[in-house]
């Protein structure tokens, strides 16, 4: 379990964070997520040591670790960039920190293997990192991490170097590689995508502050500030309200509670339709429909209809 | 068009580089290998290529180790004056090796600042050993710190601190993963801070008091033979020197290991 409260942590005029208080339960998988600067990084860099906070404390499995080396942490980092030993082959990064700890040869050996295995690395040990893919060098930099066995995993955007594709799939293996080794695991994104599918629990932070926690559809349902609703997941803005896109109804007569809109383009995506609106004000909306619905009403450009949110937030 | 640019380049290289130190190797070659030996095995150019060995045996590894430090303080540290040090570091490349030779005089000698309480305990600086090791310290100090702070800050601090939350040391660290790192850069360092330290001449004239047999470097013994008409000394003498320039270098490759080849 990590706990940070009141963590302070400026760079000259920038506020990078401005009070955070968190609890990481153990052996859950959590993510900070937010944009660029929001401080998420940071936060993760407090916690493995690497940078001081200017006030506030962290505390790692019940003890206070604010001012420990991150040597002394027993955290593992892994970073956006890999951080790979670029003169070690495979091996002897994942072996590095068992070595530095003086493990007996046969046990560094065993659990090299073991490890080269989990991350499905076994045929790469000899190679070099340069030798290998921004994905096999991201899992490498997971096992190497993980050697030492430690109380806690960070991962710094672990994703963030890597293709689309590759991405998507790294994803889902860290989901199971976590189910199997259970190590309390916190990462950093700015995807919220990455953050609904990998986490347990999602941090939100915004300008060195925590928005909300909670788990992702708690975060997505029940959002708590306008930036939560507006971060996690698409939003459209019908007059003062926040609206999911598919949380908008359809009539081709108005009652009371509708508004009048002009449909401007509708785009197919597969399995759901996107239906630009505008206001008769101008404004400008957007639904989104299943391709079943969107059959059904049968709609073309130009065409007037009625619309109302059957779920909506107002943030004051 | 590939000729004509192959033709100038290696054009230049030949008549500014190569045709001088060819005609250096081809006189002092001239009246045979014998000549050549005799020439370069008399005591006092034995004691000059010693002393010349000695200085730079001193002089190099000295710059090496400060040069690291240097340059570790320059790319990772953050304070008032970082700039200030970065400046000061290229100082020797800027100043005259006479006015280096000069200041040492001004510092060290008999008026200087700590001249007479050196010589009080004995020491002599001047027209003696440590005065040349100091000039050519001074002059070959930029080499190391030069070639190693840009690598430095290629590779930035991400491995470090992987390698710290691993658990290692800082002088783990630095043994294990920065000094591989930047091993090629110390390596140029230091081959570049060999040929100066071999081939000063300026500073190190000054402050040695060019005595035959006692003071005299191998550059100063070149000179020395040429304006005494030993034309055969002076040139065996220079190729010694250029094999000794050529030796570094070739160590170098040789100690190259295979990854860095592939």
């Amino acid at each position: 379990m990590i706990v940070a409260r009141d963590v302070v942590k400026r760079f000259g005029d920038f506020t990078a964070l401005d009070g955070v208080s968190i609890e990481v339960p153990a052996g859950a998988l959590t993510a900070l997520l937010g944009p660029s600067g929001s401080g998420k990084s940071t936060l993760l860099r407090v916690i493995a040591g690497l940078e001081r906070p200017d006030s506030g404390t962290v505390e790692i499995d019940g003890r206070d670790a604010t001012r420990l080396a991150p040597q002394k942490r027993g955290v593992g980092f892994v970073f956006q960039h890999y951080a790979a030993f670029k003169h070690m082959t495979v091996r002897d990064n994942v072996a590095f920190g068992l070595t530095v700890q003086k493990r007996p040869k046969a046990e560094v050996r065993a659990r090299v293997e073991e490890l080269l295995a989990l991350v499905q690395l076994r045929a790469f040990g000899d190679r070099y990192p340069a030798q290998l893919s921004g994905g096999q060098r991201q899992r490498m930099a997971l096992a190497r991490a993980l050697a030492v066995e430690p109380s806690v995993l960070l991962l710094d955007e672990p994703f963030g170097a890597l293709d689309a594709r590759v991405r998507k799939s790294l994803r889902q293996w860290l989901r199971h590689l976590h189910d199997e080794v259970h190590v309390t695991t916190v990462f950093v994104t700015h995807d919220q995508e990455e953050a609904m599918e990998v986490a347990d629990e999602i941090v939100v932070m915004n300008d060195g502050r925590i928005e909300q926690v909670g788990a992702p559809r708690e975060l997505y349902e029940e959002p708590r500030t306008e930036f939560v609703m507006t971060f996690v997941g698409a939003v459209t803005k019908v007059g003062d309200a926040y609206v999911r896109p598919h949380d908008l109804e359809f009539t081709s007569e108005p009652n009371g509670s509708t508004e009048e809109v002009q449909v401007r383009r509708i785009v197919h995506l597969g399995f759901e339709v996107r239906i630009e609106l505008e206001r008769v004000d101008g404004e400008e909306l957007v639904a989104q429909l299943s391709r079943a619905e969107a059959d059904e009403l049968d709609l073309s450009p130009g065409d007037i209809l009625w619309v109302r949110p059957t779920k909506e937030r107002i943030f004051r | 068009m590939k000729y004509a640019l192959r033709f100038v380049a290696l054009g230049y290289l030949a008549a500014v580089l190569v045709g001088p130190v060819g005609l250096v190797f081809y006189r002092a070659f001239e009246h045979g290998f014998d000549t050549f030996w005799s020439a370069v095995t008399t005591p006092e150019a034995l004691h000059a290529l010693w002393l010349t060995v000695l200085i730079a045996a001193i002089a190099v590894p000295l710059n090496t180790i400060f040069g690291i430090l240097c340059a570790l303080v320059i790319v990772r540290h953050r304070f008032r004056g970082v700039g200030i040090l970065n400046a000061v570091v290229d100082l020797p490349l800027a100043l005259s090796p006479i006015v280096v030779g000069l200041s040492l005089l001004l510092l060290y000698g008999r008026e200087g600042w700590f001249g007479e309480v050196l010589a009080e305990r004995g020491i002599q600086v001047i027209f003696s050993l440590p005065g040349m090791i100091l000039a050519t310290i001074f002059v070959s100090l930029p080499f190391v710190v030069r070639e190693v702070v840009p690598v430095l800050r290629e590779i930035g601090t991400d491995q470090e601190q992987a390698a710290a939350t691993l658990g290692a040391g800082s002088l783990q660290t630095f043994r294990r993963i920065t000094f591989p790192a930047i091993r090629w850069a110390v390596a140029y360092g230091v081959v570049l801070t060999s040929a100066r330290a071999l081939g000063e001449y300026g500073a190190v004239t000054v402050v040695s008091g060019r005595i035959v047999g006692e003071t005299q470097t191998m550059t100063i013994h070149v000179e020395e033979r040429f304006q005494s008409f030993d034309l055969v000394g002076a040139y065996a003498a220079s190729v010694v020197l250029a094999m000794l320039a050529i030796g570094v270098l070739l160590l170098m490759t040789l100690f190259k290991p295979k990854e860095e080849t592939r």
